[in-house]
């Protein structure tokens, strides 16, 4: 069943490291093993990332975003965990195939990760100023009497005020807000060509998270940097991301553009979700429509497409077997049998 | 007018600026005094003893420079008089002497066994904790193999093998803690490597090795400096008891507790300064050691750290009895 996926060419592959894109993800496979049972998190997961392109992964908690971002620097902690198939191409180099140091110069230096919780993803014990020139230490990339100027520098980037008393505090003289701008600072410290966000402002306030998400669309807008960001909230995607996956169940259901992703949805999964968000220009009387029933069972998936139980439109074919990621219209991708349309 | 201003201003803020750096800097050990004494008197007053020990052990030679073995056959088992301030042995020797060079040999075997016993427990605990899956369960099995034998019969077992002597019980003394306390680093280390930063810094590509120095040790220093203080106490403990049993450190050397054993309790009668004297030295010193030891954890945390927050950190854990008591028993 998932052969078919990760045997599907996808419209916009080609061959490793003559593409354009500064990332190719070819049907990537995690699973956790609890015992005898094996979770399938990422089940043949494809896709790429242009240079300087905004990618948005976006799904509901459990649909393998966390643990695909993960999977492209080997950061799945093993045992339990392992990547038992597919290809990451950073730039022409398989991610995969690397040994862990070749891997280590990588990670923080080309490729840079930014975590959920800024209240949890700085180190209590060590100063801002320790922290921010780690990732410069640890690649030798600033020499280290510039090292102080460089963190200021950062600071100022990240539009930290009055960096030079800041420099010495400890994590918890910071708000939240800050803490992520000093992930976002760090993260940025060795100017990596691509940035995984992973849901950097599910833990903030309303009002910080557009700030973050503005301050980092226009850093890696300045350094030319591309972005996966991933996220379950679809407002945010609808206005930072140039394309869009939407995934459920470990796999990617629907791939476009942002603009055809909200436009014309053609996967019942991402209809769900955009009828699922509240809009502004809606009627006062309109509901909001959840999409029924639970994720399923990473561990006991149903036969055929996986979302079928919960899907409005699913025919007998759903319920037997699973679609592949097909291109519908150019570059927009979708898995589902039948023809979603609104 | 302006221009005269202005430049004025500016030096102002110059001159400012580095000086509050400065004090910022002094800040840090005087404050820290300042703190200690303020919050933790006790812990003060621990530190005191601590140093006068310290002091006495460095300057055992300046202060009795007659030696810890200087028989006088004559002063046998003197009282304690303006002569001989604690009094003399069955031998002649100055108890105050012996004493204060007792505390030199206390100090030398507790600061190397406890050093020792930490870097062990450090270097078990972290790896274990840290690595987990196999490592972690055979590392552990010997632990456990090891913590099965009661302390005495090791203790026995290793002294009548290397036999009697100085470096064989800081040794000794230094294994048998050091393992045991793997267990107390192992458990916190375990709670630390959950933490994002700890993932952060691997998605930053920092290696195995800096992530173990940088990262996770300093978040073990609290238990670890726990560790140290009541290692310390129970050392200078466990070496008395080695010397009272006869295992420790041979005589003539002046160890506080063979002093106990060997004359205190032949003489108990007739000279029972020769057994309250080292016994007091004894109690006074862990009582010491222990009371600086908590005092440390508590004001050496982080989260405690910077002038503002540590007050108010204090202010709320004061605050906390008081106002969380009556809604904690509602909701049991």
């Amino acid at each position: 069943m998932s052969e078919a996926i990760a045997n599907q060419p996808l419209g916009n592959a080609s061959a490793p490291g003559t593409t354009s894109s500064l990332l190719q993800v070819d049907s990537l496979r995690t699973v956790f093993r609890q015992g005898r049972r094996e979770v399938k998190a990422v089940d043949g997961v494809s896709f790429s990332v242009a240079r300087g392109e905004t990618l948005a992964i976006v799904g509901e908690s459990g649909s393998g975003k966390s643990v695909t971002a993960m999977s492209l620097l080997r950061l799945i902690p093993s045992p339990p965990g392992e990547i038992i198939d597919g290809d990451v191409f950073f730039d022409g180099r398989n991610l995969l195939d690397m040994t862990e140091d070749e891997l280590r110069d990588i990670r923080g230096n080309e490729i840079a990760m930014i975590f959920q919780e800024p209240m949890t993803s700085l180190n209590p014990v060590l100063t801002v100023r320790q922290q921010l020139a780690e990732p410069m230490r640890v690649h030798h990339k600033v020499k280290e009497e510039d090292i102080e100027a460089r963190c200021l520098d950062l600071l100022r980037q990240v539009r930290i005020p009055d960096p030079e008393t800041r420099l010495d505090a400890y994590p918890h003289q910071f708000s939240g807000g800050m803490r992520q701008r000093v992930m976002i600072a760090m993260a940025l410290a060795c100017e990596p060509r691509l940035l995984i966000a992973d849901e950097p402002t599910t833990a903030l306030d309303v009002t910080v998270q557009a700030q973050i998400l503005e301050l980092l669309k226009d850093l890696t807008r300045q350094h030319g940097s591309s972005m996966i960001l991933i996220t379950h909230d679809l407002g945010v995607v609808a206005r930072y991301a140039d394309r869009i996956n939407v995934m459920y169940a470990g796999r990617v259901v629907e791939s476009g553009t942002a603009l055809e992703i909200f436009e014309q949805p053609r996967h019942p999964y991402t209809l769900g979700l955009i009828n699922s968000m509240p809009r502004l220009d809606a009627s006062e009387k309109a509901r909001l429509i959840p999409i029924e029933g639970q994720p399923p069972d990473l561990g006991n998936l149903p036969p055929g497409c996986p979302f079928s139980p919960r899907c409005p439109f699913a025919v007998d074919q759903c319920r037997r077997e699973d679609p592949p990621l097909e291109p519908y219209q150019g570059q927009h991708l979708k898995a589902c049998w039948v023809n979603v349309d609104e | 007018m302006t221009t005269e201003t202005t430049p004025a201003a500016v030096t102002t803020r110059a001159t400012t600026t580095p000086p509050l750096r400065e004090r910022l800097g002094d800040n840090k050990v005087l404050g820290f005094i300042g703190r200690l004494i303020k919050q933790r008197p006790m812990g003060a007053f621990g530190a005191a003893i601590c140093i006068l020990l310290l002091l006495t052990g460095i300057f055992a030679n300046v202060i009795a420079p007659e030696g810890y073995n200087h028989i006088n056959p004559i002063d046998r088992l003197k009282p304690p008089s303006a002569e001989y301030w604690l009094g003399t042995d069955q031998l002649g020797r100055d108890l105050f002497a012996r004493i204060v060079h007792g505390a030199q040999l206390s100090v030398i075997v507790a600061f190397a066994a406890t050093t020792l016993s930490i870097v062990i427990s450090a270097v078990i605990g972290i790896t274990s904790g840290y690595f987990g899956g196999r490592f972690d369960m055979a590392s552990q099995r010997v632990v456990d193999g090891w913590m099965c034998f009661p302390d005495l019969i090791i203790l026995i077992v290793a002294v009548s093998v290397l036999g009697p002597g100085t470096w064989q019980v800081i040794l000794i003394l230094g294994l048998l803690f050091g393992i045991s306390g793997s267990r107390i680093v192992r458990s916190s280390v375990l709670s630390v490597k959950q933490n994002i930063y700890i993932h952060a810094a691997q998605s930053m590509g920092a290696s195995t090795l800096r992530i173990l120095v940088m990262h996770i040790l300093p978040n073990v220093m609290a238990p670890i400096i726990v560790l140290f203080t009541t290692r310390l106490a129970a050392v200078i403990l466990a070496e008395s008891g080695l010397s009272f049993l006869g295992l420790g450190i041979p005589p003539p050397a002046p160890s506080w507790g063979g002093m106990l054993s060997l004359d205190g309790r032949s003489y108990m009668f007739q000279a029972p300064w020769l057994a309250i004297v080292p016994g007091v030295a004894l109690t006074i010193a862990v009582f010491g050691i222990n009371m600086f030891g908590d005092a440390l954890r508590d004001i050496l945390d982080p989260r405690m750290k910077g002038a503002g927050s540590g007050r108010y950190v204090a202010a709320v854990r004061r605050d906390r009895p008081s106002s969380m008591r009556p809604a904690g028993g509602k909701a049991q």
